[in-house]
């Protein structure tokens, strides 16, 4: 099987005033085509960081980001990005900021068959009826659900989402891991999953690499294979549990509160 | 239901407002020189009416210029500033600086400098009077531009200049209509204040400038409101445009 994603000895330092701040130290990720990859690490260890990297917004000052077999020098079409913050524009209908995307990736549809595309989309995250209001007119988890139609619209191989649950409280969370897993289920794309919520790593990623703290590393990778994993309950299994167990642990690690224990 | 209040709430102020200053005027016996009173005014207006006319147009379409230029100029600026940390830090003590000089100074300076050129005198000081809002308004709203509203966009390819039209020049637009509102009365001002110091000027300024020579007092009443007139009408010209492009930005109110 060959790896969408491949992150192969990524070394990253901001440029600060008082010298350089190491970010990311000889970073090795790979995901494969089709996976979902949640990354896991302590608060302002570089997770973000690595986001824009792989969208080629930043370039890294070492080792090299690899999409499709491509080596990843300036940003590209073909990656959808989702963030904490939606950011919709206020001035757009919903519909029309989903369509965004289209308007700027070169594509050969037609009018009509970008809305299409857009409204499927709605409708699949359950916002059907909602396209000609405002954003501001959308509760919180509504406007995430627009976001994440607009960063999927234009059929993107890989989408990254920088903890885009993370201001939305317990059920509204839940209920859009569900939608999550629907449009997994209609759409093919390889994600990566930044998240602070362990359950949900677990509930939605493949795999859960954990970062140590900045600069960040590969510190542990956890392989998530739930049998039966759309249904919330599955998160409540003994199996679940221990991996939970083991991601918190690696965590504390990663934070510098706990010794590593051979397993 | 809604119109109707909408038109005759403000109607009521101003008659209101008529009846307050005829009632002043008559209370404290005031002469004509020291306050004219409304009633006086119509006499004034029906003289001078074609004056008014033509003068008040001169008025209207050199405000009008200086404005345009004003916000050609000030927006090219705040982008400058706005996109730029290294411009900002270099022209903000400069713009600040100039916008500090009392312009009432610098017009009979540029009145000598081009002296003669009527329109074109009371258009740059009409200018020069009101960029300054629309830069700074410009500038913030460029520079506080959330990244992840740009990172959206350059994440897919998308231009420098796709990203200022399709996100950047729409969301400052707001902050843009604001300093918008202020400049046109600073506009206004400038262009009397030219007109007032010009030695044969132009327009309601030196209708004004007669009346005060001709100790024509109801005349230059008669200017002051006609110049409070076309201030209102130009003002809510304003509003209108911000309904139309940036309407979004306004909240229901609950
Ligand atoms: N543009 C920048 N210039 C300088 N330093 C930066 C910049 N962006 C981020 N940093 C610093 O780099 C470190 C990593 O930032 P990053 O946003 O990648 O962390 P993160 O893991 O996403 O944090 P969080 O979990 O809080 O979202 C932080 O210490 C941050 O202060
Ligand atoms: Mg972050």
């Amino acid at each position: 099987m060959t790896n969408l994603i491949d992150i192969k000895g990524v070394t990253h330092a901001y440029k600060t005033e008082n010298g350089p701040l190491p970010v990311l130290e000889n970073l090795n990720i790979s995901v494969p085509e089709g996976d979902f990859c949640a990354v896991v690490g302590p608060s302002g260890c570089g997770k973000s960081t690595l986001t824009r990297l792989i969208a080629g917004l930043i370039k890294p000052d070492e080792g090299e980001v690899w999409l499709h077999g491509e080596r990843v020098t300036s940003p590209r079409s073909t990656v959808g990005m989702a963030f904490q913050n939606p950011v919709l524009l206020e001035w757009r209908t919903i519909l029309d900021n989903v369509l965004l995307p289209l308007e700027i990736v070169p594509n050969s549809m037609s009018k009509r068959q970008k809305q299409d595309r857009a409204r499927d989309l709605l409708a699949l995250v359950g916002l059907d009826g909602f396209e000609d209001k405002r954003p501001s007119e959308l509760s919180g988890g509504m406007r995430q659900r627009a976001s994440l139609c607009r960063s999927i619209v234009h059929k993107p191989d890989v989408l990254i989402m920088d903890e885009p649950f993370g201001a939305l409280d317990a059920f509204t969370r839940e209920d859009l891991w569900q939608t999550m897993h629907r449009l997994r289920a209609e759409e093919p794309f390889t994600g990566v999953l930044i998240t602070h919520d362990l359950r949900e790593s677990v509930y939605l990623a493949d795999e859960v690499i954990v970062l140590s703290g900045r600069p960040a590393t590969t510190q542990h990778v956890e392989n998530v294979k739930l049998s039966g994993r759309t249904d919330l309950e599955v998160i409540y299994t003994q199996e679940a549990t221990d991996i939970l167990h083991r991601l918190r642990h690696q965590i504390e690690v990663a934070q510098g509160r706990a010794e590593v224990v051979a397993q | 239901m809604k119109h109707w209040k909408k038109v005759a709430t403000p109607t009521f102020a101003i008659i209101a407002f008529l009846a307050f200053w005829e009632f002043i005027v008559w209370f404290n016996h005031w002469p004509n020189y020291k306050m004219a009173s409304p009633s006086d005014l119509i006499p004034a207006y029906a003289k001078y009416w074609n004056l008014f006319l033509i003068y008040g147009w001169q008025t209207l379409w050199r405000t009008v210029v200086g404005l345009i230029v004003a916000v050609i100029f000030g927006t090219l600026i705040g982008m400058v500033m706005g996109f730029s940390r290294t411009m900002r830090d270099a022209l903000y003590p400069l713009l600040v600086g100039f916008n500090a000089i009392p312009k009432a100074t610098v017009v009979p300076v540029i009145a000598l400098i081009f002296i003669g050129q009527h329109d074109f005198n009371t258009i740059l000081i009409a200018f020069m009077i009101s960029f300054f809002p629309i830069s700074v308004a410009v500038s913030i709203g460029l520079s506080t531009l959330e990244p992840e509203y740009r990172d959206i966009l350059r994440s897919l390819g998308a231009s420098k200049w796709t990203i200022f039209w399709k996100i950047a020049l729409p969301k400052t637009l707001p902050e843009f209509f604001g300093a918008l509102k202020v400049s046109v009365t600073l506009a206004f001002i400038g262009t009397n204040l030219m007109e007032i110091v010009e030695p044969h000027g132009r327009g309601l300024g030196h209708l004004f400038d007669s009346g005060k020579i001709n100790a024509d007092y109801p005349l230059m009443f008669a200017v002051l409101i006609a110049l409070a007139f076309l201030g209102i009408v130009l003002y809510y010209i304003v509003v209108a445009l911000e309904k139309i492009f940036a309407g979004w930005a306004e909240r229901p109110q609950g």
